[in-house]
């Protein structure tokens, strides 16, 4: 590849003459030929692998279609059908509350384990491979791994619990807790990636402010909160934003722990979704339940993504 | 979170996968070679893993070439996929001929993603003999006919004979009545080191689908023809009897064990480690239990239904794809014929199985050519031709024999899946929730049962 194809844009200055515009357009073109033709296969597998399944997607909500005949224009009907069934509220409110739950358990763990894990003196690498261990178990792995655990009858943790004469618990199979015990399988099996970003941010905080606030008497607790997170805010954020997007299509969790169960309390938007796709064979449904869940993520990070400029 | 990054890649991949499909070939080729010759493809071959079943299939199509030669067959792998069927469908992939469980076919006549047969059938020998049951289940409401049943089963009680003896309970008189089965599970429950009485579904639609052959047992059902519309059946009486009798098994008596939300997988493999005294299930379940689940034939028991009412049916068939030419359907209606409902073969086959010491004598296929959809003459050969060769204990499957022609036979609702989805819950809340209302629990499935069956009216 030659240099000039990475060579900045030159700026003459100054309102072009026609030609000389034409001429400009012309050399910056083939400046960035190489570029171009790089960038021309990412395109090519973007548009058949992404954006042509979306626009599809779009329209596919708008239609019935059995791939066998034309699709038949349906309006709203897939809509109505959605919000009729009983299940869409349903998946929606344990969908917000696994991102709640999430946030809450998902978010706060990995950045305290961080700031621990940055304090450390000795063996720090050691424990920042055990902490990032779980994430290269396959998820489905992870699930069953945890099955196992959860089992009210020979699991792990009653086991625990029974050698500690403390009650035993359904885990899973009780609505009160199966869905706080999927956050903890999500949490433990994805908790390393972010630890180990908190960690890079933690490292860029200079030195000297800590050194700073401890001449000014400050406390443990106060360098936390007036110079490690304020320091790392935007980390923060954006790690943040990630999370909800990423917990609000929760899937492989509940498909291979509960099935939904019990009694709905496990079922998601991805479940829902996955079930009118390929359990019921309703992809029109199923198209316009993706629709709104990306329509609300999509506002939802434009928003949150807003503010943050903003408060930058 | 990374899984999150892996869930949206699936999700890409999946509407990609559509998408490439759809924009695939999208034509099924003429399918005819030079010489006249048709060419159709069939799945239902089995996987490398199973080498002796695929070793059967494969002689088969040669057999078959070798007596129709003007046909090509072209062999694929796989059964019933939910979860491709769709996107090998627009993608012009599907087979000609493809397998579908008996859960499937009402759905697809619906989307009309099955070809039409019924100006074919006349040609199919033996196709009146196939009983009628069977055959309506791949009949639309005007009559016409859109695929073949191959095999069927009829659910049972399975129960694991040394545990009875063990329990002091005679494995000769298995039980006939609900309460019977309730005193069997304590009496089971009650060996100690982890052994259960009973085990039951309630996950993945598995839950609903069990309930649905309880309702039966009973003399009840889930869904009934209101007029010209379906509505739900099972909030009255009947279904409170069986979710009472659930929920007693699993927090008086503590038979039905501590871990819930279990599929058949999880029930086969306590059983076939002899931890688990009774499920229900199909006579098809007897030889994963043995050859998957280091279960022993000569344990094993099947009795019919307890309740004494009825019994679901379910099983196998084929269907056609709707793109495939009049000459196709003709090449594979022959094919399916030959290979799945063919007296000429019967005895041939069991033979060959026995031979390799293949189960022969449980009340179910395989072989498949001697699966159990005959009526009249034909049952009755097929019948003796599975004693004279049998090489299992029979007479532990001789109750559910003797006891299958006294009830009546169901089949499951329509839409089955998503009225399983629905009364899943109905299982889960029984079995999940000690002060589980049950009430609730069938008025809630029963609002979202009539919002499924609304779709079928």
């Amino acid at each position: 590849m030659s240099t000039t194809v990475l060579a900045p844009p030159r700026d003459t200055g100054g309102p072009p003459a026609p030609a000389d515009r034409v001429g400009r357009l012309r050399r910056k073109v083939l400046d960035n030929l190489t570029a171009y033709g790089f960038l021309c296969a990412a395109l090519v597998v973007f548009a058949l692998f992404s954006w042509y399944p979306i626009v599809r997607g779009v329209l596919l909500s708008f239609q019935q279609v059995n791939f066998i005949t034309d699709p038949e224009w349906v309006g709203w009907q897939n809509f109505q059908t959605l919000f009729a069934d009983p299940l869409f509220g349903i998946a929606w409110r344990n969908t917000l509350l696994f991102t709640g739950l999430a946030l809450v358990i998902g978010f706060a763990i990995p950045f305290a384990v961080a700031v621990v894990l940055n304090e450390l003196r000795h063996a720090k690498p050691y424990f920042r491979i055990v902490v990032y261990l779980p994430v290269m178990l396959p998820p489905v792995v992870v699930a069953i791994l945890w099955k196992w655990f959860y089992d009210p009858g020979p699991g792990l943790f009653n086991s625990a619990l029974r050698l500690f004469g403390l009650p035993e618990l359904s885990w899973l199979d009780d609505t009160g807790t199966s869905m706080i015990s999927l956050v903890i399988v999500a949490t433990w099996a994805s908790m390393g990636s972010a630890t180990l970003i908190y960690l890079a941010a933690l490292a860029t905080i200079p030195g000297e402010l800590y050194e700073a606030a401890e001449l000014d008497g400050a406390n443990v607790w106060q360098r936390l909160r007036h110079v490690t997170i304020p320091q790392t805010r935007f980390v923060l954020l954006v790690m943040m934003l990630m999370q909800i997007v990423a917990t609000m299509q929760v899937f492989t969790e509940p498909y291979i722990m509960t099935g939904g169960g019990p009694e709905d309390s496990t079922v998601t938007l991805l479940l829902l979704l996955y079930r009118y796709a390929f359990v019921y064979n309703d992809f029109g449904t199923a198209s316009a339940l993706s629709l709104l869940l990306f329509v609300v993520l999509g506002a939802f990070s434009a928003l949150y993504l807003r503010l943050t400029r903003t408060r930058s | 979170m990374s899984t999150g990054i892996q869930r949206r890649t699936l999700a890409l991949a999946l509407a990609a996968g559509l998408t490439v499909a759809a924009c695939g070939s999208g034509d099924d080729g003429g399918g005819e070679s030079a010489g006249g010759k048709i060419t159709i493809t069939v799945n239902g071959q089995p996987a490398k893993s199973q080498p002796f079943e695929r070793k059967v299939f494969d002689a088969d199509v040669a057999a078959f070439e070798k007596e129709h030669p003007e046909i090509d067959i072209e062999p694929r792998e796989g059964f019933m996929d939910p979860t491709t069927f769709a996107a090998k469908l627009a993608g012009g992939q599907l087979e000609d001929v493809f397998y579908v469980y008996l859960t499937d076919p009402a759905n697809l006549i619906a989307r009309r993603q099955a070809a039409d047969i019924s100006d074919f059938v006349k040609d199919v020998p033996h196709y009146e003999e196939i009983q009628p049951e069977l055959r309506d289940i791949f009949t639309d409401d005007q009559g016409k006919i859109y695929g073949l049943p191959t095999a069927n089963y009829s659910m049972g009680l399975l129960y694991n004979r040394t545990l009875f003896t063990q329990a002091g309970l005679d494995p000769n008189t298995p039980p006939t009545t609900w309460d019977e089965v309730r005193e069997a599970a304590r009496k089971i429950t009650a060996l100690g080191n982890n052994t259960q009485g009973l085990a039951e579904l309630s996950r993945n639609n598995q839950g609903g689908w069990h309930f649905t052959t309880w309702m039966y047992s009973v003399g009840g059902q889930v869904a009934k023809k209101d007029g010209d519309k379906w509505v739900a059946d099972f909030n009255n009486d009947k279904g409170r009897e069986v979710a009472e009798t659930l929920h007693a098994m699993r927090w008086e008596d503590n038979s039905l064990g501590a871990k819930q939300l279990l599929e058949f997988e999880d029930a086969q493999k306590m059983f076939g480690a002899g931890k688990l005294g009774m499920f229900v299930g199909a006579p098809d379940n007897i030889p994963p239990l043995v050859n998957q689940f280091g279960g022993d034939y000569a344990d094993v028991g099947l009795a019919p239904l307890p309740g004494g009412q009825g019994t679901l049916i379910g099983g196998e068939g084929y269907m056609l794809n709707p793109k495939a030419t009049p000459d196709k359907i003709r090449a594979g209606l022959t094919w399916i014929q030959w290979k799945y409902l063919n007296p000429d073969r019967m005895e041939s086959t069991l033979k060959s199985y026995a031979e390799q010491d293949q189960p022969i004598g449980l009340p179910t296929a395989p072989p498949n050519a001697a699966a159990d959809v005959w009526t009249g003459e034909l049952q009755e050969k097929q019948k003796a031709l599975r004693e004279k060769y049998a090489n299992v204990p029979v007479e532990n499957y001789q109750a559910f024999v003797d006891g299958l022609t006294e009830l009546s036979k169901h089949i499951e609702p329509p839409n089955a899946q998503q009225v399983y989805a629905a009364l899943d819950n109905v299982m889960q809340g029984v079995l999940t929730n000690k002060d589980a209302d049950i009430d609730t629990l069938l008025a809630d499935a029963e609002s979202k049962v009539n919002q499924a069956l609304a779709q079928v009216n």
